[in-house]
C-alpha cells in the first residue's frame, strides 16, 4: 500500500535532530530498571487467582471459578441472571473442549446461539448487536488488572465481546499470568520470529464505563453494561 | 477550530473562569480525586520513581530515533495493508483525510476522542465540506451537541453539570428523562450506537504506535473507539508523530504509567490494538485503512531546549495538581492543551504572539514536573519560554517592562529606597485598616481582589535592627 512524503519528512526530523538520519541499526538500549518484572513475581497460581478475584470488584465484575464439570451449570446461572435470550461466541476449538457445544445443543429451545461463520459475513454482526449475551475464552488472563486478552482472527469477530449488552469471559486457569507485561512480551517475542499479530488485540478488563458526567462513575457506556469472569480449574 | 478555543483576551478568559463557581468547585473536586487516586496507584507499585525513570528513558530513546521508528512504523503499516500519509502541516492531514472521504462518498463519520484532530480543526474542515461528524466519546459528545470546547485533556466536558447536560440533550436530542448520570449516559448509549451502526467512515487517534508491527493502541473506558475501529469499513487514525514506542514491551510500560496517572487504574476497560487493514475473511475492521502522521510544528521542537515536551503522554497528571488551573479551568488557557503541559506546548506549536500570558500562567510550584509520569521539567520550561519572552522576543507586557526599569531606577539609589519605605505606610494609609489592606489602589488591586495585603511596617527592617543593636540584645 502507498506511503506518502515520508523521506521528506523524515530527513526533516533527523535536520531538527543534527544529525544524518537513522534509516537501521537502530537498538533498543538496555533500560536502568526494570520495575514490570517485579509485579507479583514468583506468586503461585492460587495467588493470583486471588489477585484477580479481588480486583474483579474494583472493576465491576462477577468473579465465579468452577471445574470443568461445573462450567455447565455456572454458565447456565450466568446466563439467566443476564435474562439471556440470544447468545454469540466465536468459532472457538474450546467450545467443544469446554462443552459449549453440548450446553447451547440443551438449550437451544429457549434461547437462540449464534457460532461466529465468517461465510455469513455481516450477519454475523446483526446477530451480535441484538445479542443479550457474548461468550468468549480468554487467551491470556492478567491477574493484576483483571484483564482478558482476545486475539481476533476470522472466526472470532471483535463485536462479539462489544456489541451485547453483557459480556461473559471463560478463563481457563492456565491462561493467567501475573499482567501485561507477559502478555506483551509473548507477543514481541512472536513478532521477532517472524510471525504476525493478529489484526486486532483486545485487552478488556470489565464492563465499559464512563465518568464523564460530573466525574460520577457510570458502568455500561458503548461497550457490554455487565461482565462475568468464570475462572475454570 | 485549531490549537486555540477563545478570541476574547487572557484576564478576561481568566476573569470568567474564577467567576464560574460550578467549574471552579467541580475542578477543584476532580482534583483531588485524580491526585489521591494517582497516588494510591503509585504507591500500590511501591517503586512510582524506578516506573518514572523507565517512562522517561523510553520516551527519550524513541524521540531521539523518531526517524527511524517512524520508517519501520510506515512499513509496517504498509506491509499490514494500509496507506500511510505524513502530514507536514494541519492543512496537508485535513485535506487527506477529506480526500479519503470523499473517495468513498461518505456522508457520515464517527470519530472516537483524539487531541490531534481538535488541534488540526478536523471536525469543522469536515464538516465545511458537507459531512456529518459525530465525536462519540461522551464527554466530547456532549460538548459536540453544545459547540462548545473542551476544558480537560482527559474529561472534557468537566465544566458541565447534569442539569446543563440534561438541557442540552433535551434540546438538541428530545430527551425528556432525568438528570441521573445513569440515565443520561443510557440515552446516549442508544443514540451513539445509532450513530455507528450508520457511519461511513470511523476516524481515532492513537495514543501509541508500535513501530515494530504497525499497530496503533487506543485506550478507553467506554469502549467508543472500539466500535468506531470495529463496525466501519474505511477508518482514519490521525496521530501526533511522536506518539510511538518500538515494541509491545514499551507500549506496555506507558500504558500503564498512563491509566494510572490519567485515570487511577491498573488498566482501563479497553486497551485495544489494531493492525493494519482486516485480514480475509474477517469481518470486523476496516477494508480500508489510513493512518496519518501530523508534524504540525513538531518538529521544530525537536532538537530543542524543549525537546523533552515531546515525551508527553497526555495523561493530565500536570493539570490535576497545578494550582491555577484549580482557580481558572481549562477555557482560559485558550488552548486545547490546558495546564501546565499546554503553557509549555501551546507556544510551541502555535508561536508566542497569542500565547505570552501562558508561560507565566503559572506559580512555579514544581508540582507538574513531580507529578508527570515521564518526567519532563514542566516548569523548568516555563521559565524558559518566560526566558525568550523577554529577551528574545521582547514580548514581556508594557506593564512589566516600566515597573522593571523603574525598579532598577529606584533601588540603585540609596535615598529613593529609604525614602520610600518611610513613606509607604502613609502612602497607603486611606486603604489599610487594622494593619490590613482589603481594597487596594492601582496595581495592588490584582492582589486584594483574592487576598489581603498586609500594611506596611511601621519600622524598616533597617531601622529595627539598628535597634536592637543599641538596646544590646533581643527586643
Amino acid at each position: 500500500m502507498t506511503i506518502q512524503n515520508r523521506d521528506q519528512f523524515l530527513n526533516r526530523i533527523a535536520a531538527s535532530l543534527g544529525r544524518p538520519r537513522h534509516t537501521d541499526g537502530v537498538e533498543r538500549p538496555k533500560w536502568s530498571v526494570n520495575p514490570q518484572l517485579e509485579v507479583l513475581k514468583g506468586q503461585t497460581q492460587e495467588n493470583l487467582i486471588d489477585v484477580l478475584e479481588k480486583q474483579c470488584k474494583i472493576i465491576h465484575t462477577v468473579f465465579k471459578r468452577t471445574d470443568k464439570n461445573g462450567l455447565e451449570q455456572v454458565l447456565k446461572e450466568t446466563i439467566k441472571a443476564y435474562n439471556g435470550k440470544s447468545i454469540i461466541v466465536p468459532n472457538d476449538p474450546r467450545n467443544e473442549q469446554y462443552g459449549l457445544l453440548n450446553l447451547f445443543h440443551e438449550i437451544e429451545q429457549r434461547i437462540e446461539t449464534h457460532i461466529w461463520d465468517y461465510t455469513k459475513q455481516k450477519e454475523n454482526q446483526i446477530f451480535a448487536e441484538r445479542a443479550d449475551i457474548g461468550i468468549t475464552f480468554s487467551d491470556i488472563t492478567l491477574a493484576e488488572s483483571a484483564t482478558v486478552t482476545l486475539f481476533h482472527h476470522k472466526d472470532h469477530g471483535r463485536t462479539i465481546s462489544l456489541l451485547p449488552h453483557s459480556y461473559i469471559a471463560i478463563i481457563p486457569r492456565e491462561t493467567i499470568v501475573p499482567r501485561m507485561t507477559q502478555a506483551t512480551q509473548q507477543i514481541h517475542e512472536a513478532i521477532a520470529k517472524g510471525e504476525d499479530v493478529a489484526s486486532c488485540v483486545s485487552f478488556i478488563s470489565g464492563p465499559s464505563n464512563s465518568a464523564d458526567i460530573e466525574m460520577n462513575l457510570i458502568v455500561g457506556v458503548h461497550g457490554p453494561v455487565h461482565a462475568t469472569y468464570i475462572v475454570v480449574d | 477550530m485549531s490549537i486555540q478555543i477563545n478570541e476574547s483576551p487572557f484576564q478576561e478568559r481568566v476573569q470568567k473562569g474564577i467567576e464560574n463557581d460550578f467549574m471552579r468547585q467541580a475542578v477543584s473536586s476532580a482534583q483531588g480525586r485524580f491526585r489521591t487516586g494517582k497516588l494510591t496507584q503509585a504507591e500500590e507499585l511501591g517503586n512510582w520513581e524506578d516506573w518514572r525513570q523507565l517512562g522517561e528513558e523510553i520516551r527519550k530513546h524513541t524521540v531521539e530515533n523518531l526517524d527511524y521508528y517512524l520508517q519501520q512504523l510506515s512499513d509496517q503499516v504498509s506491509r499490514r495493508g494500509g496507506n500511510v500519509f505524513f502530514a507536514s502541516t494541519a492543512e496537508e492531514a485535513t485535506e487527506y483525510i477529506q480526500n479519503v472521504i470523499k473517495n468513498k462518498e461518505a456522508k457520515k463519520v464517527v470519530k472516537s476522542k483524539s487531541m490531534v484532530t481538535e488541534e488540526i480543526g478536523l471536525n469543522h474542515a469536515l464538516e465545511l465540506g458537507g459531512v456529518e461528524v459525530v465525536e462519540s466519546d461522551l464527554g466530547e459528545w456532549i460538548l459536540q451537541l453544545d459547540d462548545d470546547p473542551p476544558s480537560h485533556i482527559v474529561t472534557p466536558a468537566l465544566h458541565k453539570n447534569k442539569e446543563q447536560i440534561r438541557e442540552t440533550f433535551a434540546e438538541k436530542r428530545g430527551y425528556t428523562n432525568s438528570d441521573k448520570p445513569e440515565e443520561l449516559a443510557s440515552f446516549s448509549r442508544d443514540q451513539l450506537r445509532k450513530e455507528f451502526l450508520s457511519a461511513d467512515v470511523g476516524i481515532t487517534g492513537c495514543n501509541f504506535a508500535i513501530a515494530e508491527s504497525g499497530t496503533i493502541t487506543l485506550v478507553t473506558n467506554e469502549g467508543n473507539a472500539e466500535m468506531a475501529t470495529t463496525l466501519t469499513d474505511t477508518l482514519v487514525t490521525v496521530m501526533g508523530m511522536e506518539r510511538i514506542v518500538p515494541t509491545w514491551e514499551e507500549m506496555e510500560i506507558l500504558v500503564g504509567l498512563l491509566t494510572r496517572s490519567a485515570v487511577c487504574q491498573k488498566l482501563t476497560s479497553y486497551i485495544t490494538a489494531y493492525t493494519g487493514s482486516r485480514l480475509e475473511d474477517e469481518i470486523d475492521g476496516p477494508d480500508d485503512y489510513h493512518l496519518v502522521i501530523v508534524d504540525n510544528g513538531r518538529s521544530k521542537i525537536l532538537g530543542t531546549e524543549f525537546q523533552a515536551a515531546l515525551h508527553c503522554i497526555r495523561c493530565a497528571a500536570c493539570i490535576n495538581v497545578c494550582p491555577v488551573y484549580r482557580h481558572i479551568g481549562g477555557h482560559a488557557h485558550n488552548s486545547i492543551y490546558p495546564g501546565p503541559i499546554g503553557a509549555v506546548l501551546t507556544p510551541l506549536l502555535d508561536g508566542y504572539q497569542d500565547h505570552t500570558e501562558l508561560p507565566y500562567a503559572s506559580s512555579l510550584c514544581g508540582a507538574c514536573t513531580e507529578a508527570c509520569p515521564v518526567k519532563i521539567p514542566l516548569h523548568d520550561m516555563l521559565i524558559k519560554h518566560r526566558q525568550i519572552i523577554v529577551e528574545k522576543e521582547n514580548k514581556a507586557p508594557t506593564a512589566e517592562k516600566m515597573m522593571m526599569k523603574g525598579f532598577a531606577k529606584w533601588s540603585s539609589s540609596p535615598a529613593a529606597y529609604i525614602l520610600s519605605t518611610k513613606m509607604a505606610r502613609l502612602a497607603l494609609k486611606a486603604w489599610t485598616k487594622d494593619d490590613t489592606i482589603e481594597n487596594g489602589p492601582g496595581p495592588l488591586k490584582n492582589w486584594t481582589n483574592s487576598r489581603n495585603f498586609p500594611a506596611p511596617s511601621k519600622q524598616s527592617f533597617r531601622a529595627w535592627y539598628k535597634e536592637r543593636e543599641k538596646s544590646g540584645g533581643a527586643s
